[in-house]
């Protein structure tokens, strides 16, 4: 005992040192992945507790105490733009930056433009929390931000995409890890998308008007908002899905010549499955055909590259008894491949004749808002909090697993009951009498669905209760982090098995 | 619909720039090793392991 104390000191002055002697540019910039993954935790719980107050307002719609700016139509895009840009974005910039640099063996091209893009990126959400309240809005789903701020995000984004594929380019590694082909075409699809989208005319700093009018401005929205779920939130998390579930379970992915042919196959598959969300409207019959085609096809990608996903624990299924970040990632891939399962059958033309502007729809893309994105990326957190910052695990491991059975059993309720809800309202709303009138009026929907929209409320609230642990949980994680400066390895080989 | 006189030459020249990626990309070997690469990540050690932070805090 007595020669091991000096040898400890001697060693800690030898961390200590070398901590402040090595270049920066030998290490990997984790700064700017903490950030965002911090960030990402904290607009996750404000996103979400939205959320939970507009569905409490459709329960019980006095809770908007006639004010304008708690209104539903004000708030219902702060929550989509909270959860979808804000949580999921800066998860997507945290695990894209972590994943890049790790895979490429090199650190960020640039420091400064990194931070940029975080900064910037902050801005966007602030200035969306403060204008949408206020009503000021281009009024196109998950687009509304107005002009001013739209350009922001092209900026940012520019600058995303240069310090995302700069660090590609120098990579010390000579073969680009699938990860980076899902988020390297998440990056370049957003960029093209919202500027097509963002063409418009401005008249004052915070009004504008399209480029585009009536059915050819719906067109363009939803060309750009069908995507925007194919790439935002399917590409780049699918690029998380890559990386995160081999490493978090230790074995290779299930088939990485499959991963391949999943990512050639979405990028060729789908950008034509926008005229879905507009059938039985102005839009030409042969086009919503069209999109229905083409969102039927888009289910084999989806399946080959979830089964590839959940094959990775084939023959170490037992992890998933113990490891609750492991059931995070393998259980958001089996609401990956619900959600893409019964998006392709709601494109059908007489199934969406049902389903069209119901509450299924609500479901349906909250199975896989809360399912797939959502617990991908607190998996991925929850894997990236401790090696940020300097631990070897979460503050509490156990508090993970109650995080992960409070959200599952939160999201059963809020799909089951808007499922309920949403083919309830299909029916009633289609229903006629004999004599051809309507048998219900559109009250009487509403009114039927009310204790559905309370089991949906309950839903939401367990599963912000548990972003909620999760926060605490990465607060006590990072509260005395030390410095996680990692050293850059030199680039290893492997011989192929076979 | 003007819209789609827009939208479809841009999907169609986006497919065709993605089939020259892919191409490009397929001859210079990327796509060569399909078993190496899967494996490699999980040789790249990026755990904090106690015995790395003994600095007597």
């Amino acid at each position: 005992m007595i020669f091991t104390a000096p040898t400890s000191i001697l060693t800690s002055i030898y961390y200590r040192f070398r901590e402040e002697v090595v270049d920066p540019v030998f290490q990997y910039n984790y700064k700017v992945v903490k950030q965002f993954a911090i960030a990402a935790v904290i607009w996750g719980v404000v996103g979400m507790l939205v959320g939970v107050y507009i569905a409490a307002e459709l329960a019980w719609p006095a809770l908007n105490f006639d004010t304008a700016w708690l209104s539903y139509g004000r708030i219902r895009p702060l929550h989509t733009n909270a959860v979808i840009f804000a949580f999921g974005g800066c998860a997507l910039f945290a695990t894209s930056y972590y994943v890049v640099q790790r895979t490429c063996q090199a650190r960020l091209f640039s420091d400064r433009l990194a931070a940029f893009t975080f900064w910037g990126w902050q801005a966007v959400i602030v200035a969306a929390a403060v204008t949408l309240p206020l009503g000021i809005t281009r009024g196109k789903e998950y687009a509304e931000l107005e002009w001013p701020i739209a350009l922001l995000i092209a900026v940012v984004w520019i600058a995303y995409a240069v310090v995302f594929f700069g660090t590609l380019v120098k990579r010390k590694v000579p073969h680009i890890y699938v990860a980076n082909w899902f988020f390297g075409g998440f990056i370049l699809a957003v960029a093209l998308l919202h500027v097509v989208n963002a063409a418009v005319i401005p008249v004052s700093l915070t009004k504008s008007y399209p480029l585009y009018a009536g059915v050819q401005d719906a067109m363009v929205q939803w060309w750009y908002g069908h995507n925007a779920v194919g790439f935002f939130l399917t590409a780049g998390f699918l690029g998380m899905m890559y990386y995160f579930i081999p490493k978090q379970a230790g074995r290779p992915v299930y088939s990485y010549r499959l991963s391949i042919v999943h990512f050639w196959a979405l990028i060729f598959t789908y950008m034509w499955a926008g005229p879905h969300h507009l059938h039985y409207t102005a839009l030409p019959d042969w086009t919503q055909s069209l999109g229905m085609v083409f969102s039927l096809i888009l289910l084999a990608p989806s399946w080959g590259g979830m089964i590839n996903g959940i094959m990775t624990l084939s023959g170490a299924w037992d992890k998933l008894r113990s490891d609750p970040i492991l059931k995070f990632l393998i259980v958001s891939l089996s609401f990956y491949g619900m959600s893409t399962f019964e998006g392709p059958m709601m494109s059908i033309k007489t199934v969406n004749a049902l389903s069209h502007y119901t509450d299924w729809t609500i479901g349906h893309v909250h199975s896989g808002a809360l399912g797939w994105v959502g617990f991908i990326t607190m998996g991925s957190i929850y894997y990236l909090i401790p090696r940020l910052s300097g631990k070897t695990e979460m503050w509490s491991v156990k508090m993970i697993d109650l995080h992960f059975w409070v959200a599952t059993i939160g999201i059963v309720l809020y799909i089951a009951a808007m499922w309920i809800a949403g083919v309830m309202q299909g029916l009633m709303w289609r229903a006629v009498n004999p004599d051809g009138t309507l048998t219900y009026t559109f009250v009487e929907a509403v009114k039927a669905t009310y204790p559905y929209y309370v089991i949906r409320f309950c839903g939401g609230l367990l599963y912000l209760s548990g972003m909620a642990m999760m926060a605490w949980n990465v607060f006590m994680t990072v509260r005395e982090s030390r410095p996680a400066n990692m050293r850059i390895a030199t680039p290893v080989s492997v011989t192929p098995a076979a | 619909m003007e819209a789609l006189y827009l939208l479809v030459p841009l999907s169609v020249l986006i497919v065709f720039i993605a089939i020259w990626i892919f191409f490009r990309m397929s001859d210079s070997g990327q796509f060569d090793d399909m078993v190496g690469p899967a494996l490699r990540i999980l040789q790249d050690d990026d755990g904090n392991h106690p015995d790395q932070f003994d600095s007597g805090q």
